[in-house]
């Protein structure tokens, strides 16, 4: 008897559970797994939704070394990665530093520091676009005042990624905010242990602030790699790829394949050498921490 | 003695106060020159030096912008888009979060961590299948795709708020079944006050992704009347290209809800983003 409404009690547990994470469960298994385990198909496939998909072994692969434009995004987006994810993690860390300081109106600047990430997306990239112009942009007006005639910017295929990269390192909110937290998380003890030894500012720059805050730098340039590797808006809206295709960024490649030129099967496989490459740059990142990050 | 200190520190605050507002200025600056240009006539876009304040302010710019494209509409499937998205993502992820952090049953472990898992899939994996299911399903140019998914909780915020379930006493349940409450009363009338913050969290960052969602919209609305406002302001930029004041005075209007919204959940959104970012 009391075994028996033990068993029903476990029972009622269990259906009551299900019945809570049913609708995580049916999300993960209709957007994330199925999907995934299809693309997987798809990218060994031909398919672009008029006509049934056709199995051709590894040739959508095969095509991808071989194909001059997938190298060039492929290119391009390292180089956005690696203009962005630097530049912005310094500016952010320093405008943490900044704005770690106990001084009155500090929210305020804050607030403006973080405004650029709050907005971003299509209306932020077409003030850009007016910004970088060449003859009546921000940019150019300000370098004239000092005597400096400005690139052309986004009409030229040496400068318009560079372009993009200044932009991309303006909206610095999110890493800024993480560093922010990170640094109040270090106890103020170890900082007048430098001062009772006769340390200064560099020194708890140098021996406190950096060391305790690797983990967070870490975290930040994980995250970031992760992020700026999947640029779209920006490029589709100020440059279309181009000019001549120097802007060309995979994920904007990757739209253009499947869903402009119906490549379903193709888009697919760069899709999963996107995977593949993300997470092949987290799991080196987390190998080369080791070395550098410090874990209390 | 004291007294030089005192100046030291003055000295301190005034080199601190410059380098901020330096700082600020920059970050600022290009709002700035968006408000500029959206209110001068057209003959003050195209000039050199740049002048900041517009003479006289042409207000008339955003009603001109606004009425040359259907902004009304596209600000209409907006919201309708937000409200339904911030909607599923708070019911669904609420639900499912209880289910994680009080519940115990066979196999939740393993179940939670494959939903973690799905949070580290890059969007791109998934994009094409869900692409031709939604297809299949009779749903392209509708809002179908764009919301219905929230609805099945967002990985990434049943994390958020499970982990934040967590930090509460269970006493609190306990107390609530010996005076006779089922799990959802629980839920609804005990946690869910305290969980507030979390919410509130969700909410802004959920609003914000989709009113700003660019990628979505543009791959499975095609009909103009569904445009959503990001994809609007790339269509009306497409006509207008030189019309800097008008695109100007159309992108701020596209903007000043996620603006208003920061600028009054400025607290709980920078704690937010700090929960999140650290624990994720």
């Amino acid at each position: 008897m009391v075994i028996k409404m033990r068993l029903n009690r476990t029972l009622k547990e269990n259906i009551e559970g299900y019945l809570f994470i049913s609708p995580a469960l049916l999300g993960v298994i209709i957007f994330s797994l199925g999907p995934m385990i299809a693309s997987l198909i798809l990218s060994f496939m031909q398919y672009d939704i008029v006509n049934p998909p056709r199995f051709i072994g590894t040739s959508n692969f095969k095509a991808l070394l071989t194909d001059p434009l997938f190298s060039k995004a492929l290119f391009n987006t390292m180089y956005y990665v690696g203009g962005v994810v630097p530049l912005r993690l310094i500016v952010a860390l320093l405008a943490a530093i900044l704005l770690n300081q106990k001084i009155k109106g500090v929210t305020f600047y804050r607030t403006a520091y973080y405004l650029p990430s709050v907005s971003a997306g299509v209306a932020i990239s077409i003030v850009w676009t007016y910004v970088l112009d060449p003859q009546y942009g921000l940019i150019n007006s300000v370098l004239r005042y000092f005597g400096i005639e400005g690139p052309p910017w986004l009409q030229s295929t040496t400068w318009a990624m560079p372009g993009l990269i200044l932009m991309g390192t303006w909206s610095i909110g999110q890493p800024m905010v993480i560093f922010l937290a990170g640094l109040q998380g270090i106890p103020t003890h170890l900082y007048e242990a430098v001062s009772i030894d006769g340390g200064n500012w560099w020194h708890k720059f140098r021996y406190v602030t950096l060391p305790m805050l690797t983990p967070v730098i870490f975290f930040n340039m994980v995250m970031q790699t992760i992020g700026t590797f999947q640029v779209f808006t920006s490029v589709y809206v100020m440059t279309n790829g181009g000019p001549m295709n120097s802007t060309l960024v995979y994920v904007f490649y990757l739209y253009q394949q499947a869903f402009q030129w119906l490549k379903m099967g193709y888009g697919s496989a760069l899709a999963w050498v996107l995977f593949l490459i993300i997470f092949t740059l987290t799991v080196l990142q987390f190998r080369i921490s080791s070395l550098w990050v410090y874990h209390e | 003695m004291k007294n030089s200190k005192k100046f030291k520190t003055t000295i301190w605050e005034i080199f601190l106060y410059t380098i901020m507002s330096i700082g600020a200025l920059i970050f600022m600056l290009p709002f700035l020159w968006m408000i500029s240009t959206s209110l001068k006539p057209s003959t003050q876009v195209f000039i050199y030096p740049i002048q900041w304040i517009p003479r006289p302010p042409v207000w008339r710019n955003y009603i001109d912008s606004l009425r040359s494209a259907p902004f009304g509409r596209y600000y209409l499937n907006t919201t309708i888009i937000t409200a339904l998205t911030v909607l599923g993502t708070v019911i669904s992820s609420t639900l499912s979060a209880y289910g994680f952090a009080r519940l115990s049953f066979k196999g939740r472990d393993l179940f939670f961590l494959l939903i973690l898992s799905a949070m580290m899939l890059p969007n791109q994996v998934t994009v094409i299948p869900q692409f031709i299911m939604f297809k299949l399903l009779g749903w392209l140019n509708t809002f179908l795709p764009l919301t219905v998914p929230s609805f099945f909780g967002p990985p990434f915020f049943i994390f958020l708020l499970r982990q934040y379930m967590l930090t509460l006493p269970k006493e609190l349940d306990d107390a609530a079944f010996i005076d006779g409450c089922s799990k959802l009363q629980v839920l609804v009338l005990i946690l869910l006050p305290l969980l507030k913050p979390a919410i509130f969290t969700m909410t802004i960052l959920t609003f914000l992704g989709s009113w700003n969602d660019f990628f979505g919209p543009l791959i499975y609305l095609s009909d103009m009347k569904k445009y959503t406002v990001t994809l609007g302001l790339t269509l009306f930029r497409g006509e207008f290209a030189t019309y800097w004041n008008w695109l100007m005075a159309a992108s701020i209007v596209a903007i000043l809800p996620c603006l208003l919204i920061f600028m009054l959940a400025q607290k709980y959104f920078i704690q937010g983003i700090a929960l999140t970012g650290l624990k994720g």
